[in-house]
């Protein structure tokens, strides 16, 4: 009996090394270990051997099945391995390979301009206002303090529609719908297209401007001074950024000044950008007139404010190094896609 | 305008450099915009004396001249002029020297005899048009000098861009006073002298428009000399200002211009015909003008004329016939107030502007005009010879400018400036500003002086207070705000939040001009009559876009010539669409996309882009506003676009814009090569969010059933997901069309359409007989409404 278990296990043994892939495993196991597998049948021939013999001869067929258990499970473990061997070597990829539909757009640069430049005034609690862009010469021109007879109209290049109305040269008409609707303090940026009849090197006819204004009780040219120089430093980035003010005339405000910050190319040592100046104009500033404040049915007595306005163009330029204002509206996606 | 700085110093003379003085002025609101060295060019011609002159043994016109130029030995020059002699002083260009026109001068050999340099012709050193000989210098100029030296023409330009504002500083003296005040120095202001009549002819003057014409002075002058030579100061200075010399009399009149700011006026007296009337043009009235310009005038023009014509159009310009010419003896000279109000805009008007319209346009100062006559008398008396009359001064004492005075209160000055200032500095500031000051209880009473037409108010004042006290000066404060948070509605979407999506989803935001060529915009909207510019750049910029899509499909051409095979485009901006109630300036976003749905790749996806993908995008954005479901896509027809591949988009049964295929004609028409997607939306009617509102998560299965059905191809995707969902009804938790089959096995005009959809209740796991009978139902209404046949 001993020698027949032997052989069985043996043959197991052997069986199970030589199995080779899971399915011939699964195989073994049941010729060996099902239910109808030897060693089971040995299992349930043991009734039949005399009794005194039975329980070394179970202990001899149940020793013999664990072996070839055991001999199962470590060959399985060892095929599973090698199947997940397989199956990194299979699976191995070139990582050096582009990945799939990568491409991102992006805004186009004087927008995403005006985005920073929204988002400093915002952090402040200036709110943003929009107008028309085909406006009527009230809000452009009349109520700005600037009535048809006078010369700054002819600095102001304006494109006309046949009923009188025109494209705004400028965002301040912004201002005054602002006021009408509202009532002081007043506190908004505002962003937009604006027009002049002018197209050569440095002029395109349409080009975008952002307006502030601020009208409150206690507000002073000193104020103004405040926050256009803040704004300058945090929008260029440099807290050691020279700004200077200087006096200068728009009919709107009173006074009236021009803000030069030193020339961001050169640091102020003088390069072709500045006209080898130092300075670049950057920003037209003042107090708002009292004329403007009382056609908006504000009482000027009461209330002072300032204004300011920038071109956007100019602030993408200086801030990214854009060396040609007419790419801005070519949209060539070799141009657009640096600002991504 | 620009000013020669030798000609300023006369005036006011500080101890600072040019470059300091340019700085004072742009510092203090005067512009500078540039400076010119004058007189460079001229370096190296020396002031000499023609010693000894013989004839050339060799050439009977040429001359060999022993020139002393104050060096050790005298140089030998030969000369060709018929005026070069003894005795006389000349303009030497010396050897190495090099003359205007890029002349250089070298040792040379005319006819055997040496040369070594030339003397120079007014027209050689563009000096003068005089080419008839050499210049001959006066006595007085001192031999081995710099020529430029003794003409006074080494001399700094200053071009100063002033603002229209300060009329007043467009003269020396104007611009002296400021820098008087400036750089606290004193000015020397030129003297006038008053000049007495040695005749006693007059002309009379009648002021028939005085609200527009308060003030005429006239003088008389007879006998003067037209063609004696204008000073070289003179011409120096003028030319130093960019004006050119032209005759003595029109050149003293420019001088005293540029000098006083006040533009004048001669005219040729004999060609006058007798009284002087300032008068509104005759509609039509004809008018020769001095540049030859024949002009005829409306009658909101006003003229100075005689008795018989108009002579002259108001502070803009003289008229050829009564104007100066080489025959000239007897004058009328003229320096009247113009009303600025009156007078802006006229020249422009006709096509014009001078430097008298653009002066008295900005102010002139009024009590200057007989000043202005005293000195151009003075200087026309020491140039041109003859007898002054006395000076008529028609004054209309109602429509004169009044003495006026504004009103300065202290607090103001700190609340407008945020700076206190005191009562000594303002006063200090505005007296020297040529300001009278009366002080009261809160302040001053400032009278202004006639020629600043800039003060008119109190704020005017506190300009000028800070201007000179340095806008550099007063303190920065930081911003100092009542804090106040800003609405931000939850239910508004922002349209960067669009933009960004779409930047994400490989879109490139574009910008294009808002007004394109109207054969664009006809192409896209032939119904829609666009709004045209008065004074369009040019025809391609000529009409108000009423879309933004002729602009992108450009923007797609452009740079589809440029070897882009993968376009994704989008702005956002107005269009400007006419209509019976008025324009509209609708905001919207659209895009265009064309070529490749993704970059081109080691894969095998290099499909291109189609209807859907551009309708994913736009779902996308659907999805921001939490809304889906509120938004249609109606199979429909536009202009420009391809009529089977065209939608309209509904929101909750309102337009909000279109989608489609251009239309293949229009494709070519834009010169495009490949098929281009585009959408637009108006963006009002896409922003608006909805908020989330929670709804219970339910803890029972949904149950998933797949059907396919056999329906004719008319038969939408969107009639059979809507069928589903109306009788499913709240039971149906999500439904997806997974499959479209045409092709074999299926009749031509069908197609098959396999439905995947999973039901789910809220309160309890659905029973296998519910899901039966809902599917029943859903396949009877398939069936009865839609023609479908369920398929095994």
């Amino acid at each position: 009996m001993s020698e027949k278990i032997d052989e069985l296990l043996n043959r197991g043994l052997t069986a199970v090394a030589d199995a080779a892939d899971m399915q011939s495993l699964e195989q073994v196991k049941v010729d060996f270990l099902g239910k109808k597998g030897e060693l089971t049948s040995q299992l349930k021939s043991l009734g039949s051997l005399p009794a005194e013999e039975r329980p070394l001869a179970g202990a001899a067929i149940n020793k013999a099945k664990k072996a070839i258990q055991a001999a199962l499970d470590e060959r399985k473990t060892s095929f599973e391995a090698a199947a997940i061997q397989d199956q990194l070597s299979s699976e191995s990829v070139d990582v050096t390979l582009a990945g799939r539909n990568s491409q991102v757009g992006g805004l186009h640069p004087v927008n995403r301009t005006l985005e920073r430049i929204v988002n400093y005034f915002a952090q402040i609690g200036f709110g943003v206002e929009e107008g028309p862009e085909v406006e009527d010469d009230f809000h452009n021109f009349e109520a700005l303090n600037i009535p048809g007879h006078h010369p700054a109209r002819a600095m102001h290049d304006t494109f006309y529609f046949g009923n009188g109305d025109l494209l705004r040269t400028h965002t301040s008409p912004v201002q005054i719908r602002t006021m009408e609707k509202t009532s002081p303090p007043v506190r908004i940026i505002a962003p937009g297209r604006v027009y002049r009849c002018d197209s050569d090197l440095t002029h395109t006819p349409m080009f975008h401007q952002v307006e502030g204004l601020l009208v409150d009780k206690t507000t002073s040219f000193s104020d103004l001074k405040g926050v256009l120089d803040e704004f300058l430093k945090h929008f260029f980035e440099n807290d050691n950024l020279a700004v200077r003010f200087r006096p200068s005339y728009f009919p709107f405000t009173e006074p009236s000044a021009e803000v030069d910050i030193e020339c961001v190319m050169c640091s102020g040592k003088g390069c072709r950008v500045c006209s080898h100046t130092g300075w670049l104009e950057i920003l037209g500033s003042g107090m708002v007139h009292p004329n403007v404040l009382e056609s908006a049915g504000i009482d000027s007595e009461e209330y002072t404010g300032y204004a300011f306005g920038m071109g956007v163009e100019r602030m993408t330029m200086l801030r990214y190094g854009v060396n040609d204002l007419r790419l801005f509206f070519e949209n060539d996606l070799r141009f657009l896609k640096q600002f991504n | 305008m620009k000013i020669s700085e030798n000609w300023l110093r006369t005036w006011v003379n500080p101890d600072i450099t040019t470059e300091e003085l340019v700085a004072t002025l742009t510092m203090a609101g005067l512009e500078v915009d540039g400076t010119e060295a004058l007189g460079a060019e001229l370096a190296g011609i020396l002031v000499g004396q023609i010693e000894k002159a013989e004839r050339h043994p060799e050439a009977d016109k040429l001359q060999v001249c022993s020139v002393n130029v104050g060096a050790d030995e005298n140089l030998q020059i030969i000369c060709g002029a018929p005026n070069a002699r003894e005795g006389i002083k000349v303009a030497v260009a010396t050897i190495g020297c090099t003359l205007p026109g890029d002349f250089k001068i070298k040792k040379a050999k005319l006819r055997g005899v040496h040369s070594f340099g030339m003397l120079c012709s007014g027209k050689e050193l563009e000096l003068s048009d005089d080419h008839d000989g050499i210049i001959e210098l006066n006595e007085a100029a001192e031999i081995g000098t710099q020529l430029v030296d003794h003409l006074g023409l080494k001399d700094t330009a200053i071009d100063i861009d002033l603002t229209p504002n300060r009329g007043d500083c467009l003269g020396i003296k104007g611009i002296a006073t400021e820098v008087g005040v400036l750089t606290q120095t004193e000015v020397n202001p030129v003297e006038i002298k008053t000049i007495p009549a040695t005749i006693n002819d007059t002309v009379e003057i009648k002021l028939s428009a005085p609200q527009a014409n308060p003030r005429f002075v006239a003088r008389v002058m007879k006998g003067v000399d037209i063609n004696a030579e204008t000073p070289e100061w003179m011409k120096a200075r003028l030319l130093a200002s960019d004006i050119r010399s032209i005759d003595p009399v029109v050149d003293v009149t420019n001088y005293v211009m540029l000098e006083l700011g006040h533009p004048m006026h001669a005219f040729d007296l004999n060609n006058l015909e007798g009284a002087i009337e300032v008068r509104y043009a005759k509609a039509g009235e004809k008018l020769t003008m001095l540049d030859d310009t024949e002009l005829e005038l409306r009658d909101d023009t006003l003229v100075v004329a005689d008795d018989k014509k108009a002579l002259s159009m108001a502070g803009i310009m003289g008229g050829k016939f009564s104007g100066i010419n080489e025959k000239t003896t007897d004058l009328l000279l003229e320096a009247a107030h113009w009303d600025p109000i009156d007078i802006a805009g006229k020249a422009r008007s006709y096509g014009m502007h001078t430097d008298a319209s653009h002066r008295f346009e900005r102010g002139v100062d009024y009590d200057l005009c007989a000043k202005t006559i005293e000195r151009a008398t003075e200087l026309l008396l020491e140039i041109v010879g003859g007898q002054a009359g006395p000076i008529v001064d028609q004054i209309d004492p109602e429509h004169f400018p009044k003495p006026r005075s504004v009103k300065l209160r202290s607090a103001r000055i700190e609340r407008l400036l945020g700076i206190q200032m005191s009562e000594e500095q303002v006063e200090d500031i505005l007296s020297r500003l040529g300001m009278t000051l009366s002080a009261d209880e809160e302040g001053w009473l400032v009278a202004i002086p006639s020629r600043r037409f800039d003060i008119a108010i109190e704020a005017d004042l506190i300009e000028e207070l800070v201007r000179v006290y340095g806008y550099n000066n007063v303190p920065s404060r930081k911003p100092v705000a009542e804090m106040a948070m800003i609405r931000q509605p939850e239910n508004r979407l922002q349209k960067l939040q669009i933009g960004r999506l779409l930047a994400g989803r490989g879109y490139q935001e574009a910008i294009t001009y808002s007004f394109i060529d109207k054969d664009s915009q006809q192409l896209i909207d032939p119904g829609v009559e666009p709004l045209p510019l008065l004074n369009p750049i040019s025809s391609e910029l000529g009409v108000m876009r009423t879309s933004i899509w002729p602009g992108l499909l450009k923007a797609v051409e452009y740079n589809q010539k440029r070897q882009n095979d993968l376009i994704r485009l989008f702005e956002t901006g107005l269009k400007f669409v006419p209509g019976e109630e008025g324009l509209a300036q609708v905001p919207v976003i659209a895009g265009a996309i064309c070529g490749r749905r993704y970059t081109e790749n080691w894969e095998a996806a290099n499909d291109k882009v189609d209807f859907f993908d551009l309708k994913g995008d736009l779902e996308a954005i659907f999805a921001l506003t939490a809304a889906s479901d509120q938004f249609e896509f109606v199979a429909s027809q536009r202009d420009g676009l391809h009529p089977g591949q065209t939608a309209k988009i509904l929101r909750n049964g309102v337009e909000c814009g279109f989608i489609g295929k251009l239309h293949p004609q229009t494709q070519k028409e834009f010169d495009i090569d490949e098929a281009v997607f585009v959408f637009e939306l108006d963006l009002k009617r896409v922003l608006g969010r909805k908020l989330p509102a929670f709804n219970p998560l339910s803890k029972f299965p949904a149950i998933r059933r797949d059907i396919a059905i056999l329906v004719k191809e008319s038969v939408t995707s969107s009639q059979i997901v809507d069928l589903i969902g109306q009788t499913a009804k709240h039971w149906l938790n999500n439904i997806v069309i997974f499959d479209i089959y045409r092709g074999k096995g299926i009749e031509p005009g069908y197609k098959s359409v396999a439905i995947g959809f999973s039901l789910q209740r809220s309160d309890r796991t659905f029973k296998e007989a519910e899901i039966n009978k809902t599917l029943e139902r859903i396949i009877s209404a398939l069936t009865e409404k839609l023609d479908a046949v369920l398929r095994d």
